[in-house]
């Protein structure tokens, strides 16, 4: 954690020594994220729901998907540009400190623009919950609170296992973008929108599902239509669990196989 | 005493008959025809693209994946509303997965020269650049639009492909003779769309001339080419003003207007304005670039000197 520190400070005061550039990337970070909000919005200018969600459900969605992955993104999200330093090898030099490389690699680059998404998701999201008037029963806050812990979890651990990944395929970097950005931009759309084989995919595949759309049912009281175990919407803590387990263990195997470059 | 260095080479005699000389010294590189040196750039960008085949593949993979979730978005919306804005729900499937086809080529999310040429203009290596008896901007033209064959060929195909199979995609349609024309106008199109875009993102990068870290503006760029290219959503379903003002700017050209020639939205005189549009912007924005570039060239200072 330390080291994680000392890491991600350094590389702030590096990005802070272009100012002009930090603050229009930060601003731009949460534009481009705002971006899909505006088109959500453009939909929902020619139809009052989209697969039976309303507006201000759907803005919950996006506010929360965007947050969780805002959040795994600023943590750990500079693991996606593994694959260059295994390429030519400084992952050695991160081999030999003293302090985990874990720690060390997700702190690499830390880009503190990155904030600029989760700034945006924020503002999103408490629009939502302001256009909802939920019933804010202790059940509800309870469950809202864990979606958000668990579902930056969720997200986190696959940046790491993205990484891990980037060990044994340095050049395949992009893969993992399908499974977080992509993970995100579908997880802003209700679920009853895709093919039934698809919803199966993330709840028993890649369990992004439970980041928010499971609880999301519970904390909006919207009805399952999928068919899922009434359980699975309170089965986030354990989703996540799953996940951060398997990406560590990932990990592990994927530094242990790390040969250095050819000579 | 005659110096030493003489004794041990004498001078040369002069040459039977040397031929009359230039008087321009001649070139030190190899005078290729100027065409025949830009080809060569951009086959070499070609080539050195083609040499990551994993990245190819992973990129190609994540398009495809992109296109699903948006597809299902415009499914659930089209099945609302049918024809909405003008397309019908197999035109508007083919406008997303054409439009994963057209992401790389068209560099619509930026990249593409701007990586390389960014960071020759923060480290310094740029000065080697303006060194060579080549033009700066039709040089690195020519390497983006190698990298825009590469990325239409493989990263175009893929995403078109699977979503054929999983989707009813429109295709251009009529006699062989229309669907001919329309497949070239395509091309004639998303050869404009790489041009406009390329002008755009060379701009940008020029911009670290100045603030050293081009990202920030990249960013910027990123978010208006995202936009108002009609990449995420035809520009047809924005609100009236807005999207009749955003049919007519440069960025209307890198996906939209390729997008409806494609779907055969634009036929005769629509068709020929849209390239028409697409011609114009792509002359004013690289006339432009050219004034940037000078300006650019005349702030170098090289280290030492």
């Amino acid at each position: 954690m330390r080291a994680y520190l000392l890491v991600a400070r350094m590389w702030l005061r590096a990005s802070l020594a272009y100012r002009t550039s930090f603050w229009l990337t930060a601003l731009g970070n949460a534009v481009t994220s705002a971006l899909d909000f505006a088109i959500i919005a453009i939909m929902f200018l020619h139809t009052p729901a989209l697969g039976g969600w309303t507006l201000p459900q759907v803005a919950f969605l996006y506010g929360t998907s965007g947050m969780t992955l805002g959040l795994a993104d600023l943590a750990v999200g500079s693991l996606d540009q593994l694959g260059q330093r295994v390429r030519d090898g400084s992952v050695d030099t991160v081999l030999v400190r003293p302090a985990a490389a874990l720690a060390q690699l997700s702190a690499d680059r830390f880009a503190l623009r990155r904030v600029g998404r989760v700034f945006q998701s924020t503002l999103v999201l408490l629009w939502a919950v302001s256009r909802l008037h939920l019933d804010w029963t202790p059940g509800r806050l309870l469950v809202m609170v864990l979606l958000l812990v668990c579902g930056s979890v969720i997200f986190g651990s696959v940046f790491v296992a993205g990484g891990a990944f980037q060990f044994f395929a340095a050049d395949a970097a992009e893969v993992q973008n399908s499974v977080t950005y992509g993970g995100a931009t579908m997880l802003q759309y209700p679920p009853t929108i895709y093919a039934r084989e698809l919803v199966r995919g993330v709840v028993y595949g890649v369990p992004l599902a439970f980041v928010n759309w499971l609880p999301a049912m519970y904390v909006l009281g919207v009805p399952d239509t999928l068919g899922l175990p009434g359980w699975f919407r309170f089965a986030s803590p354990l989703a996540a669990l799953l996940c951060a387990t398997a990406a560590g263990l990932a990990w592990r195997a994927a530094l242990r196989s790390y040969r250095s470059t050819g000579s | 005493m005659a110096p030493v260095l003489d004794d041990v080479h004498p001078p040369c005699p002069p040459p039977p008959d040397s031929p009359p000389r230039d008087p321009v010294p001649p070139d030190p590189v190899p005078r290729f025809p100027a065409l025949g040196l830009y080809a060569a750039v951009g086959w070499g960008s070609f080539r050195r693209y083609a040499t990551y085949r994993a990245a190819t593949w992973s990129g190609a993979f994540t398009n495809t994946v992109f296109g699903f979730f948006i597809a299902y978005t415009y499914r659930a919306l089209w099945e609302i509303r049918p024809h909405l804005g003008g397309y019908d729900l197999s035109s508007a499937l083919t406008y997303v997965w054409l439009g994963q086809a057209m992401l790389m080529p068209v560099a619509a999310m930026g990249g593409g020269i701007q990586d390389d040429l960014e960071a020759r203009i923060s480290n310094g290596d740029i000065a080697v650049d303006l060194y060579r008896p080549v033009d700066q901007q039709a040089w690195w033209l020519a390497g983006d639009l190698g990298r825009a064959g590469y990325h239409l060929l493989s990263r175009g195909v893929l995403p078109l492909l699977v979503g054929g199979l999983f989707f009813r995609l429109r295709m251009p349609a009529g006699g062989p003779a229309e669907e001919a024309l329309t497949w070239c106008c395509f091309l004639v199109s998303t050869l404009l769309a790489v041009t406009v875009s390329f002008s755009l993102r060379y701009m940008a990068s020029l911009t670290g001339f100045w603030l050293l870290d081009a990202r920030g503006v990249r960013q910027v760029t990123l978010v208006l080419g995202m936009f108002f290219s009609g990449f995420l959503l035809p520009l047809t379903l924005f609100p009236s003003a807005l999207g009749q003002i955003a049919q007519h700017l440069p960025w209307a050209g890198m996906v939209q207007i390729p997008e409806d020639v494609f779907l055969q939205r634009r036929t005769g005189s629509a068709l020929l304005a849209g390239l028409g549009l697409q011609l114009g912007w792509a002359a004013v924005l690289l006339g432009a670039g050219r004034l940037v570039q000078r300006a650019a060239a005349a702030k170098v200072v090289v280290q030492g000197g």
